[in-house]
């Protein structure tokens, strides 16, 4: 038996962790290459970090490759990243340019050969123009659904290239001729953002955030970012404590490369004005253990987001027991059961309705919230993902 | 042993379980109103029809109560319109003998509803309806049952999956006459009684959970000797 594995016994469905021994059994000595842009920051590296070593420890050949980018290239793969996403962007050709250079130069320092090699999003995914063997996928995290033409035309090109693209929803893909499979990411239970913690713990993160700890809590947790609409939080808050009295905490732990999160944050400050029960709390990219105790403590959960990728947070928060109301955006909808285990909600009206109700129905909050949870366990943990990931080496090596 | 309806047969053949594990794949057709529904499941392939009828059940563990196939659940979520989301979720697949039939009646039901209402439904707010198919792997999960209480003992721990592929697939897909746990007590165990009850468990009922604490329910009590009840 192995270790590595069987810490998920207690966390995962019955039966999970027997069958994804027998699954392993099916590709025991395959090689598996995991290439994306950033070792840390960011729910890919968070998820990696773990995933990799669990294959290997099934007798996987696994790796874990990151890309050597240069401050120049990181911000041309951020501006990549809004076109993509639909926001104006001007991308020169000397910025591809550079793209093009970064990757030719990490094609030669990498060891790309493997039995199946998963490229994820569009910074690395150039590489498979140095492709040698084996299949090779591309991982698309991101909405694609109204990308900006050039930075998709561009992109695009290298897709083509792949034996077949991953995208979390079927919304998110773009027309490609290759073949197009869907696969929900996922969180890890055992990691320190989604962990048990003690009671002492919780108090101890929470008081030195310095947070009402008896005043009902609504939280959203992401990027500072205008796509997670932290404004529209605000305003639905607004909405809520006109009839109840609770907080809002908007916490964001930073990525890094990200150079916008400043000026939103300014902006936030200033829509908050001397409202002392909004706490805007910028938090560093390791502080997993204070967005677990915030998102323990919280009574809702809010993802308010106007565009969004898959939107782990959501299933974070589910995890550990809270009801979240979720706009329709992204992923959001795809991890709510509407009315079961939360509420999808189109306005900022609709999200300070829900959380009204919810603030008004302790019972109804903690039915949701077991209900969350058991949802979580059973289609967005890693173990799911890891399952997944070992039945495409299975399929797709060999075809 | 065949013939003997004794709790104590040994089976010559054990039953060996199999779990699976599904990739989804998007076959690039989406529906922005009812009609559009219709005419694509007309057109999609038969994998599509049993992804969206079946397999629903393998990504839906838990929650009951939820509509129990994607077009029920896409026509009330989505487009909003309640009727129609009723009489698709009231469909049960266990009525036809195979996919090519449920279809027929899937699209039957869509086209009388749109011809009593003045305009066609159609999302405003809400996400196109995307068609999908899913690839299975069979996974042998190294589980192998040679007598009823062996069984039903490892019926309590596998995995969702294997309920699902023994019950699912094994009556749909590979098109087997019954479901391969019925198959194997009545053919190897020769207990007729309670395989003809474990062939009548209907499986849309119900989460896989469920059906697992069917099965258990049927073999304790014919372990008990309450054969009576099954």
């Amino acid at each position: 038996m192995n270790s590595a594995l069987d810490e998920y016994r207690e966390v995962s469905p019955k039966g999970t962790v027997d069958f994804l021994y027998r699954l392993s059994d099916l590709v025991r000595g395959k090689s598996f290459l995991h290439l994306n842009a950033v070792r840390y920051g960011g729910g890919i590296s968070e998820v990696l970090r773990r995933l990799v070593p669990m294959m290997v420890s099934l007798g996987v050949e696994a790796r874990w490759e990151v890309l050597a980018g240069t401050q120049e290239y990181f911000t041309v793969v951020n501006r990549m990243l809004n076109a993509l996403q639909g926001r104006d962007e001007k991308i020169t050709a000397e910025m591809y340019h550079t793209y093009s250079s970064i990757i030719e130069r990490n094609a030669k320092a990498l060891k790309l050969d493997a039995d199946m090699v998963m490229v994820h999003d569009h910074q690395p995914a150039g590489l498979v123009d140095y492709r040698t063997n084996g299949c090779w996928l591309w991982r698309c995290h991101l909405d694609l659904a109204q990308p900006q033409r050039p930075a998709w035309t561009f992109l695009r090109r290298s897709v083509l290239k792949y034996d077949a693209a991953i995208f979390s929803l079927s919304g998110f893909a773009q027309r490609l001729p290759i073949p197009k499979f869907l696969i929900y990411p996922s969180i890890d239970p055992l990691s320190p953002k989604n962990r048990e913690m003690s009671r002492s713990e919780i108090t101890h993160a929470i008081d030195r955030l310095g947070i009402n700890r008896s005043k009902p809590m609504i939280l959203q947790v992401g990027r500072f970012d205008r796509f997670k609409d932290p404004f529209g939080a605000i305003q639905a808050f607004r909405l809520v404590k006109k009839h109840q009295d609770c907080q809002l905490v908007l916490a964001g732990s930073g990525v890094m490369h990200d150079p916008e999160g400043e000026a939103v944050i300014a902006e936030l400050r200033e829509a908050a004005g001397d409202d002392g029960d909004i706490h805007i709390i910028q938090l560093p990219p390791e502080a997993d253990l204070e967005i677990n105790a915030l998102q323990r403590s919280a009574t809702v959960a809010l993802q308010k987001s106007i565009k969004e990728g898959f939107g782990l947070t959501v299933s974070e928060a589910m995890w550990k027991g809270k009801p979240v109301v979720g706009s329709s955006a992204g992923g959001i909808a795809a991890q709510i059961v509407d009315g079961v285990t939360g509420y999808v909600v189109h306005t900022v009206e609709g999200a300070a309705f829900r959380i009204r109700h919810l603030l008004n129905n302790p019972g109804l909050m903690n039915r949701m919230g077991g209900m969350a949870r058991e949802h979580v366990r059973r289609n967005f943990l890693i173990t799911r993902q890891l399952s997944d990931d070992l039945t495409l080496l299975k399929l797709l090596s060999t075809s | 042993m065949k013939g003997y309806p004794s709790v104590t047969n040994i089976a010559d053949a054990p039953f060996a379980f199999i779990g699976c594990s599904e990739l989804q794949e998007s076959i690039a057709r989406q529906a922005d109103d009812e009609k559009e529904l219709a005419e694509l499941i007309e057109e999609v392939p038969l994998d599509s029809i049993h992804f969206h009828t079946h397999s629903y059940f393998l990504r839906h563990g838990l929650i009951e109560g939820a509509y129990p196939n994607d077009f029920a659940q896409w026509v009330v979520m989505q487009v909003g319109d309640h009727v129609l989301g009723e009489r698709l979720a009231i469909l049960d697949p266990f009525d036809y003998p195979n996919l090519e039939h449920l279809r027929e009646e899937i699209i039957s039901i869509i086209d009388d509803h749109l011809s009593r209402s003045p305009i066609i439904p159609r999302v405003v707010f809400g996400q196109p309806f995307h068609f999908k198919r899913s690839r299975i792997l069979e996974v042998p999960i190294g589980l192998e049952a040679r007598t009823l209480q062996e069984f039903r003992d490892m019926v309590t721990d596998i995995d969702v999956s294997t309920i699902y592929y023994h019950m699912f697939e094994a009556h749909f897909r590979l098109r087997r006459e019954e479901n391969d746990f019925s198959a194997w007590i009545r053919s190897s165990l020769g207990l007729l009684k309670l395989a003809d009850c474990i062939r009548s468990i209907n499986p849309y009922q119900g989460s896989l959970e469920r059906l697992r604490s069917k099965l258990i329910t049927a073999c304790d009590e014919f372990l008990a000797g309450d054969s009576a009840k099954v």
